[in-house]
């Protein structure tokens, strides 16, 4: 088990080493000069600023002394300064970490557990109405683009009905405190995770009700009938348990999606995350700040994905342990 | 011919798919006949509701535009998009796919590797930071979407050609004396075809949904009138004018649906015992 989490360590490292090359060549490549590109667009930066930048990650060097400079710098989480936000890219993102890591944290948990049970309860009733509906919505979800539902769950529960908080995090010079504090920001989050949330669920229950049907075919789901089981017991002891394991591998691919994702609904709902963070950067062109959240994001994804290989073990002991 | 269309019309959602596509389609097409005049243009005062004014069915937006001619304008740009980046995504995917699979051992690990690292990293992230690099042009957009969606087919056709390399067609192929190249391509790829269209005809759609998303954000191609940007620039509006930002989506949400229904439709038509299984 060590030997296998190490394999894959080493492999999420060669990973992030390569999305590094890939963000300097993306530097030089772009057009204008690279200090310029790092400073953000033409015209933020004063031409002091610029010759700092020049020396500090040797410009005037060759490209690979260059690239070894970038490197040393980002693995020792240097991400290069904030021209227009005056302060270095780390710790942006460090301020908006934990909000995305909260929203897509729950996000994903809300989708995954109820697009389970809705898949449970679509298969177990095969060609009823109460199938056609959930097979039916998960098909409308999974075609609804994500930035537009944001929207429209905004329009309907926060202007209209009035509800729920449309945008932010907090409420704005309320200074809640303690479990005060944890309800108003539970309240803000209701919206944006569920909106998130949508769309995997829509794959999840696709997928589990599919997984389910093709199980319970399976020979030894006729012995558990022939013993006499209950169909209950069937089908969550023997049915499910198995129908889950190519859920969970899905799922584990998914993260990155997921990411993708929180970058439209934070920026709909104003939510200080990471994702809000990089469409900011994107208006400013603040080049810096977008390559570091991808960075971070695509660093956030491997140590999701090492998580859900380690589950994904414990869950079915007959996975064997490759790297 | 005949049993593929019977196939596929017992899939009564494929057909409705079929339907409105066709209708999207037809609006694409006639989209310069019908609305000659730039999307762009000053037709009205802003914010005329739909429905009000004959000649303007859908209204006008916050710069007075006429919200009907952006919608059909739009929509040759979302089957544009969705349909030359699949095509794209298929040059780089097939090709990387049947390699792997075909000469196995370590061309496979290798391009396998490869697909892998662009499958881990986060795809929209991927494309945001291609667009925001380069200046957004349509054909960056498409660039960089074909970029973040040509793993899943590389996956799809090696294990497709792996399957395939051993079966008894390709080792007569084989001893006949035929290349490599000429077995790959007359051989193996004509037999893995029915899953690529199934999985191409989804891929269009997941194009469309990322195109959109990616104008929404404002890395759409700057003079190209389309269903996302609509979306983005109604977006401050939505308190006062919420059709300006429901149409456009339900436009997306329609055309992806049906390129989904389809893509069903087609999977039952192609793979009939897959489906006869998961009944």
């Amino acid at each position: 088990m060590i030997r296998f989490i190490l394999g894959r360590l080493v492999k999420a490292v060669f990973i992030l080493l390569a999305i590094l090359v890939f963000n300097f060549l993306l530097i030089h490549a772009a057009p204008g000069d690279p200090a310029a590109v790092m400073a953000g667009e033409a015209g933020a930066a004063d031409e002091k600023f610029l010759t700092d930048l020049r020396a500090r990650f040797g410009l005037d060097q060759p490209l690979y002394v260059q690239l070894w400079i970038y490197i040393k710098g980002a693995v020792q989480l240097d991400l290069g300064y904030s021209f227009r936000q005056q302060m270095p890219v780390a710790e942006l993102i460090g301020d908006r970490l934990p909000a995305t890591l909260l929203l897509t944290g729950v996000a994903f948990v809300l989708s995954l557990v109820l697009g389970v049970i809705a898949g449970v309860a679509a298969s177990a009733r095969q060609g009823s109405w109460g199938d056609t509906i959930i097979s039916t919505l998960a098909l409308l979800f999974y075609a609804t683009p994500l930035f537009w539902v944001a929207l429209m769950a905004t329009l309907v529960f926060s202007v209209w009905l009035g509800w729920l908080p449309g945008f932010g995090y907090s409420t704005i010079g309320a200074g809640y405190t303690g479990m005060a504090h944890v309800l108003d920001v539970a309240k803000h989050l209701v919206l944006p995770a569920s909106t998130l949330g949508l769309f995997f669920m829509a794959i999840y229950m696709r997928m589990t009700r599919a997984s389910m049907l093709e199980v319970s075919r399976l020979d030894f789901v006729k012995t558990a009938r022939a013993k006499g089981l209950t169909r209950g017991v069937i089908q969550r002891r023997h049915i499910l348990r198995n129908a889950l394991l190519p859920v969970i591998t899905l799922a584990g691919l998914q993260a990155g999606q997921i990411f993708g994702g929180a970058i439209l609904t934070e920026t709909v709902f104003a939510w200080p995350g990471i994702g809000r963070l990089m469409f900011e950067a994107i208006n400013q062109r603040d080049y810096n700040v977008i390559l570091g959240v991808f960075y971070i994001s695509a660093a956030m994804v491997l140590l999701f994905n090492l998580i859900t290989d380690v589950v994904y073990v414990i869950v079915d002991p007959r996975i064997r342990l490759t790297t | 011919m005949k049993d593929f269309w019977k196939r596929f019309r017992y899939n009564r959602g494929a057909v409705i798919g079929l339907f409105i596509l066709a209708f999207v389609i037809a609006t694409a097409i006639l989209a310069p006949v019908l609305f000659p005049q730039s999307p762009w243009k000053m037709v009205q005062r802003p914010f005329l509701p739909p429905f009000t004014q004959d000649g303007l069915m859908l209204g006008t937006d916050a710069l007075g535009r006429d919200v009907m001619a952006g919608l059909a304008h739009g929509a040759y740009v979302s089957l544009l998009v969705g349909l030359v980046s699949t095509i794209v995504a298929l040059a780089i995917g097939v090709p990387v796919g049947a390699l792997a699979g075909y000469f196995a051992g370590r061309t496979d690990d290798a391009l396998m590797r490869f697909t892998e690292f662009f499958q881990t990293i986060p795809s929209f992230a991927l494309a945001i930071v291609l667009l925001a690099i380069f200046q957004p042009s349509l054909t960056f957009v498409i660039i960089a979407i074909s970029i973040v969606s040509w793993p899943p087919v590389a996956r799809l056709v090696r294990g497709e050609v792996l399957s395939l390399r051993t079966r008894e067609f390709v080792e007569a192929a084989t001893l006949s004396g035929l290349g490599n190249t000429q077995i790959i391509l007359r051989h193996i790829l004509p037999n893995a075809l029915p899953p690529i269209i199934v999985l191409a005809s989804l891929m269009v759609a997941q194009a469309i949904l990322l195109e959109s998303s990616l104008s929404f954000l404002g890395l759409g191609d700057p003079n190209i009138m389309s269903w996302g940007y609509m979306i983005g620039a109604a977006r401050t509006v939505i308190r006062t004018a919420w059709w300006l930002s429901f149409l456009p989506g339900m436009a997306i949400l329609l055309t992806v649906l049906a390129l989904n229904l389809i893509g069903e439709g087609l999977n039952d038509a192609l793979n009939p015992r897959l489906t006869r299984k998961s009944e």
